[in-house]
């Protein structure tokens, strides 16, 4: 029940911030569904890693390679899927907590939360590249094994 | 006539790299797209320079090179799909060099963002539905609702009033911290930090943050490093106007 609650949720948003960033009209839903698998895919994975920075690492990677299919199944940038979807992940509390703790002037437990926010954006930004690479090397080879196929 | 049909590419070449740039594209793109649209019109060997700031384009060792600055950026993403378009298909050959003058200068002037209120909408939508995905209470969306709305209203405002987008967030940030405080010293919401959290998400620079590491790994160091310097900012002025309010 609440994955499904969860899901729904992620999908809103997604749409939500694809109607903030001027995303074509056509395409608010593919941006939802990025948004959703790659929130779920995260949940998901902290539920069995327990570690926030893995999950991040999972659900970045997961927006940026449904983003990559859905911008060449319609011709379109992948910015336009990746941007909505990345939001979710954007680790948020973490930077909250880092602060709220300075202005408590507890530097310690700031630095804590702070260097965790730290990982966390490295890690979705590792998933975002890995992602990219995985599927320009899918598409190189894909498109080698046509050209071969029309000589043979 | 030669010189007079390069000119026109150049220019076409550079407002396409302006309006991608001024709606958040990626700088590796926008080199790609202008070098693209130059070799679909037989300039061959074009140099150019993307910065946040500015576009540096030349057509080599005897033409001429030509500099764009670049005033404002914000986040239009189907303005980036249109510009898109227009160059795919002049590297079709289905558009003339002039008709795609044409089209780009159409994409220039519309305003193709969703009304106000839309924007409105989604934003308060968003706010509520992230109290829930951070484990709040159903309780507290009303508050987080009510507060990523008037956030994103203020952001608006005052950015129009005094075009400062940092001084805009912070205010914006401070007001969703109050309105959290304030819905808890009513009785209406029982978590102040999931609210004010979910609160401030619609200011977080997500478009920024992705970029930037984007043109990084690209190896666009400066155009990298400068939107993530607008990243950091755009998050310490909201860190800042939540720390204002929760100082007292």
């Amino acid at each position: 029940m609440t994955w499904i609650v969860q899901g729904i949720l992620s999908f809103i948003i997604a749409i939500s911030f694809a109607i903030i960033f001027n995303a074509p009209r056509k395409k608010l839903v593919a941006c939802g569904v990025v948004g959703m698998s790659g929130w779920l895919i995260f949940s998901g994975f902290t539920l069995v890693s327990g570690d926030s920075v893995q999950a991040s690492f999972a659900g970045a990677f997961m927006v940026a390679l449904a983003a990559h299919i859905l911008s060449k199944r319609f011709r379109m940038p992948m910015i336009i899927f990746s941007v909505p979807g990345i939001i979710l992940l954007v680790p948020g509390g973490l930077a909250y907590n880092a602060m709220r703790n300075i202005v408590e002037n507890d530097y310690l437990t700031a630095i804590g939360f702070a260097s965790k926010a730290f990982m966390t954006s490295g890690a979705i930004a590792m998933g975002l590249v890995f992602a990219e690479v995985l599927m320009q090397l899918i598409f190189r080879y894909l498109r080698k094994r046509k050209t071969a196929s029309h000589i043979t | 006539m030669l010189n007079e049909k390069n000119d026109l590419a150049i220019d076409c070449c550079l407002l396409a790299g302006r309006l991608m740039i001024e709606s958040g594209a990626e700088t590796y793109r926008v080199e790609d797209t202008m070098t693209r649209m130059a070799i679909s019109q037989g300039l061959i060997g074009t140099q150019s320079f993307v910065t946040p700031t500015g576009i540096m384009f030349s057509l080599g060792k005897d033409g001429s090179t030509r500099l764009m600055s670049i005033k404002e950026r914000w986040t239009d993403l189907e303005k980036i799909a249109l510009v898109n378009q227009v160059s795919r298909k002049l590297t079709t050959n289905e558009l003339t060099i002039e008709e795609a003058y044409e089209e780009l200068q159409r994409v220039a002037s519309a305003n193709l963002m969703f009304p106000f209120i839309w924007q409105l909408i989604a934003a308060a939508v968003a706010s509520g539905s992230f109290l829930i995905l951070f484990k709040g209470t159903w309780w507290d969306v009303p508050a987080a609702t009510i507060a990523g709305g008037t956030g994103f209203v203020v952001v608006t405002l005052i950015h129009e009033l005094t075009r400062v987008k940092f001084f805009a967030e912070f205010i914006a940030a401070s007001v969703v911290g109050s309105i959290a405080f304030l819905a808890i010293l009513g009785n209406l919401g029982t978590d102040l930090n999931t609210i004010i959290i979910s609160g401030v998400m619609p200011l977080v620079p997500g478009l920024l943050i992705t970029n930037a590491v984007r043109d990084l790994m690209a190896g666009h160091f400066v155009s990298g490093v400068s939107k993530g310097a607008e990243a950091l900012l755009t998050a310490f002025a909201i860190g800042a106007g939540v720390a204002l309010v929760l100082s007292f």
